[in-house]
């Protein structure tokens, strides 16, 4: 099921209308493909906030299925605490070589 | 890349001519183009922000695409299951093309591709609508892509072809005026033969094939109220007999009581198995009665004539005359123990003389079970036309069968599929595991559930072992959903969410067989490295305890469930 969030630190997580690709909204409000550098929320106002605009790219035919997610700061970038969202970012386990994390990394 | 891989022709008909696929008449192909482009339509109208996601959501879903964990999910329906070889090689280049080069067949004898793009999807329907295929009626609170018993029109144990009522179903639900809303999706399943390979009994409506003995009229038995999902039932016996050609007015029957009564307040209270639970079966049956009593029945009464004509479409390919025995094949057999082992395990009888039916395992050990490459199903496609009249079936066990293969052709078709990864001898054992998408893939999951399956097939890996162990069905689900099945798996495995970890719930004594059972719940759950292990201390108990001759369902109900309690919980 979905995994509610509630921690203090949350991110935006969302698909891409076009292709379906997971993104997250990165600092700038860009969408990011890469679940690390998406932008950390701190405390509710901000995530109302960003949510806010997710939604209103939503509106905008951008993105798709905008939610809240909790997660970590790390020094590998901002991660997922929940196992779901983890591998939203990276893709099937079962098949490394499809989703994100066949990719070369970000030039 | 051209859609003519396909073998030399041995004649100026198309090498799958024969396969009983249904061939649409001009009105469904048009139906079918026409749904194509409306859904183009649509599509570009959301992709220029003329309808919103709220607005497209079920549209989309009405033409089987889903949005999943990492891209779209575009769900084809195989109608019946039945594929020609034309359809599986354009599903192969679909998954080539549009897709990752691979598709994913599913206990509903669907096909799912994990990567469709948006934009592409139109072209995907259109490429589909070409071989008369389509993703309508894979979604939704309508009557679903019903299902079949994969061995119909082969198996000698059949009374009646259920693709022919299949289809008189497919024709009477499809845009039936008062059954495009339901109150919820509804699911049926047709088994022909008195055995029944179709899970029937978890169906909203099951029907098993019956002969009247003292009439010698052919029928069927009917259940009704079955399902699994988050809470399983199975299905109570409506009616033990209802001939052939009264079966839609009593389905028109079924359907009205529940379109009347079945609750649309709650989506998790809606499928007809909690209306026939809430109200209690009794009643229910007795409102079906009546309403049968008052319909129309001439209105509803099947047209030998229609049977007639959809007979055609199913019309058996040309046998020829063989002799029972195959010397070819006997001589195989003595001379490849591995071809011998595959035969134990993945042929059934065929109701044709010197014919065999063959089920082609997509459970290679350490596999994706049900997953498919494109170059595999181009193997299947051409296979199926040299030895199996271009015919190609969808399992609900996530395999493949070629229906009707001569008996000499056995040993050279098991060495091509064997080949390409395809001649695992291992159809209805340990590590012919149904398995649903999981976290994997499902935006909806909890665990995982393909690596469990992987996990356990390696552990398993010895095809001496698991012969040794005989029938053991075990079913996986990463959600309560239980499109995995669990509910029904001889070991069923549920995974639930613990604290963020992934944990595994054992279920033992489920079965989708004739003898239909709901499995229990063992006890407290294991985590991810531990649910291997479990799943080796059930067999490892099974081993102790069974009885010469005995399968595991079998010791277990002998036995009850507390050995195996004991073997799980007893050291913790
Ligand atoms: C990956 C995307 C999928 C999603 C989002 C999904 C979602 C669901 C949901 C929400 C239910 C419960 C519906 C209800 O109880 O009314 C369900 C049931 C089911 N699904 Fe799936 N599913 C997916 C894939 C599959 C696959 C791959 C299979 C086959 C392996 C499958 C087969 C089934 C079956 C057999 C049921 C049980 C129906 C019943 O309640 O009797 N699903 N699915
Ligand atoms: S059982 Fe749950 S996890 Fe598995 S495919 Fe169905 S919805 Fe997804």
């Amino acid at each position: 099921m979905l995994v509610k969030a509630k921690g203090t630190q949350q991110s935006v997580a969302a698909s891409r209308l076009l292709d379906g690709e997971a993104v997250w909204l990165g600092t700038g409000n860009i969408w990011v493909e890469d679940v690390a550098q998406a932008a950390v929320f701190d405390g509710a106002d901000a995530i109302a906030e960003a949510l806010s605009f997710a939604k209103a790219e939503e509106k905008r035919q951008i993105v798709v299925d905008v939610y809240p997610l909790d997660v970590e700061i790390t020094e590998a970038g901002t991660r997922p605490t929940h196992l779901r969202e983890r591998l939203k970012g990276i893709g099937p386990t079962v098949r490394r070589d499809l989703g994100k994390q066949a990719r070369q990394p970000a030039a | 890349m051209p859609d003519t891989h396909s073998p030399a022709l041995r004649s100026n008909q198309p090498a799958d001519a024969h396969a009983a696929v249904y061939r649409y008449d001009e009105f469904d192909k048009t139906f079918i183009f026409e749904r194509v482009e409306q859904f183009r339509a649509q599509v570009e109208r959301r992709l220029k922000g003329e309808i919103t996601e709220e607005e497209f959501k079920p549209i989309r879903l009405m033409n089987g695409l889903y949005l999943q964990l990492h891209a779209y999910m575009l769900r084809v329906a195989v109608p019946y299951g039945m594929l020609s070889s034309t359809q599986v090689r354009r599903l192969a280049r679909i998954a080539r093309v549009y897709d990752k080069g691979y598709g994913h067949f599913t206990t509903r004898q669907n096909i799912q591709f994990n990567w469709p793009k948006l934009e592409d999807v139109p072209t995907i329907l259109r490429e589909l609508a070409e071989v008369d295929m389509h993703a309508i009626q894979t979604s939704g609170n309508c009557i679903r892509n019903v299902t079949t018993d994969q061995f119909c029109g082969a198996a000698a144990d059949e009374l009646v072809d259920p693709r022919v009522y299949a289809e008189i179903l497919r024709q009477w639900s499809t845009m039936h005026p008062e059954f495009t809303y339901l109150p919820r999706k509804f699911k049926i399943a047709i088994t022909g033969s008195p055995n029944d390979r179709a899970a029937v009994q978890v169906h909203d409506i099951g029907l098993i094939a019956k002969k009247d003995e003292v009439t010698g009229r052919v029928g069927f038995t009917v259940y009704v109220g079955g399902g699994q999902g988050r809470t399983p039932y199975l299905a109570v016996k409506a009616r033990d007999f209802v001939p052939v050609e009264e079966i839609i007015g009593y389905l028109e029957a079924i359907l009205r009581v529940y379109n009347q009564l079945g609750r649309r307040d709650n989506i998790y209270k809606a499928r007809i198995k909690i209306t026939v639970n809430e109200m209690g079966a009794d009643k229910f049956i007795g409102l079906i009665e009546e309403e049968y009593a008052r319909l129309p029945r001439q209105k509803f009464h099947v047209d030998p004539a229609i049977v007639d004509a959809i007979q055609t479409h199913f019309a058996p390919p040309p046998w020829v005359d063989l002799p029972a025995v195959s010397d070819s094949f006997e001589a195989a057999k003595a001379a490849d123990p591995a071809f011998a082992r595959w035969t134990r395990t993945n042929l059934t009888e065929h109701k044709t003389r010197g014919y065999a039916i063959a089920t082609i395992s997509l459970k290679p050990i350490g596999g994706i079970p049900g997953d498919a490459e494109s170059s595999q199903l181009e193997t299947v496609a051409d296979l199926a036309d040299l030895y199996s009249f271009g015919e190609v079936r969808v399992t609900h066990e996530q395999n493949l069968v070629l229906a009707h293969v001569r008996k000499d052709d056995l040993y050279p078709l098991w060495k091509a599929l064997d080949a390409a990864g395809l001649g695992t001898a291992n159809a209805g054992l340990i590590s012919d595991i149904i398995a649903c998408p999981g976290l994997d893939y499902c935006a909806l999951a909890n665990t995982r559930a393909i690596p469990v399956a992987q996990r356990i097939a390696e552990r398993f890996a010895d095809l001496d072992r698991q012969h040794d162990l005989g029938e053991l069905k075990i079913k996986i689900s990463g959600c309560i959903n239980a499109c995995g099945h669990h509910h029904v798996g001889h070991i069923g495995i549920l995974g639930v969410d613990k604290k963020g970890e992934e944990f595994f719930q054992i279920l033992l004594g489920g079965d989708a067989g004739t003898n239909a059972a709901l499995g229990e719940i063992v006890g407290p759950g294991f985590d991810y490295d531990g649910i291997i292990d479990a799943v080796e201390t059930v067999v490892n108990t099974f081993v102790n305890l069974r009885q010469p001759g005995e399968i595991f369902i079998q010791t277990l109900a002998r036995t009850g469930h507390a050995p195996f309690k004991e073997a799980l919980y007893a050291r913790a």
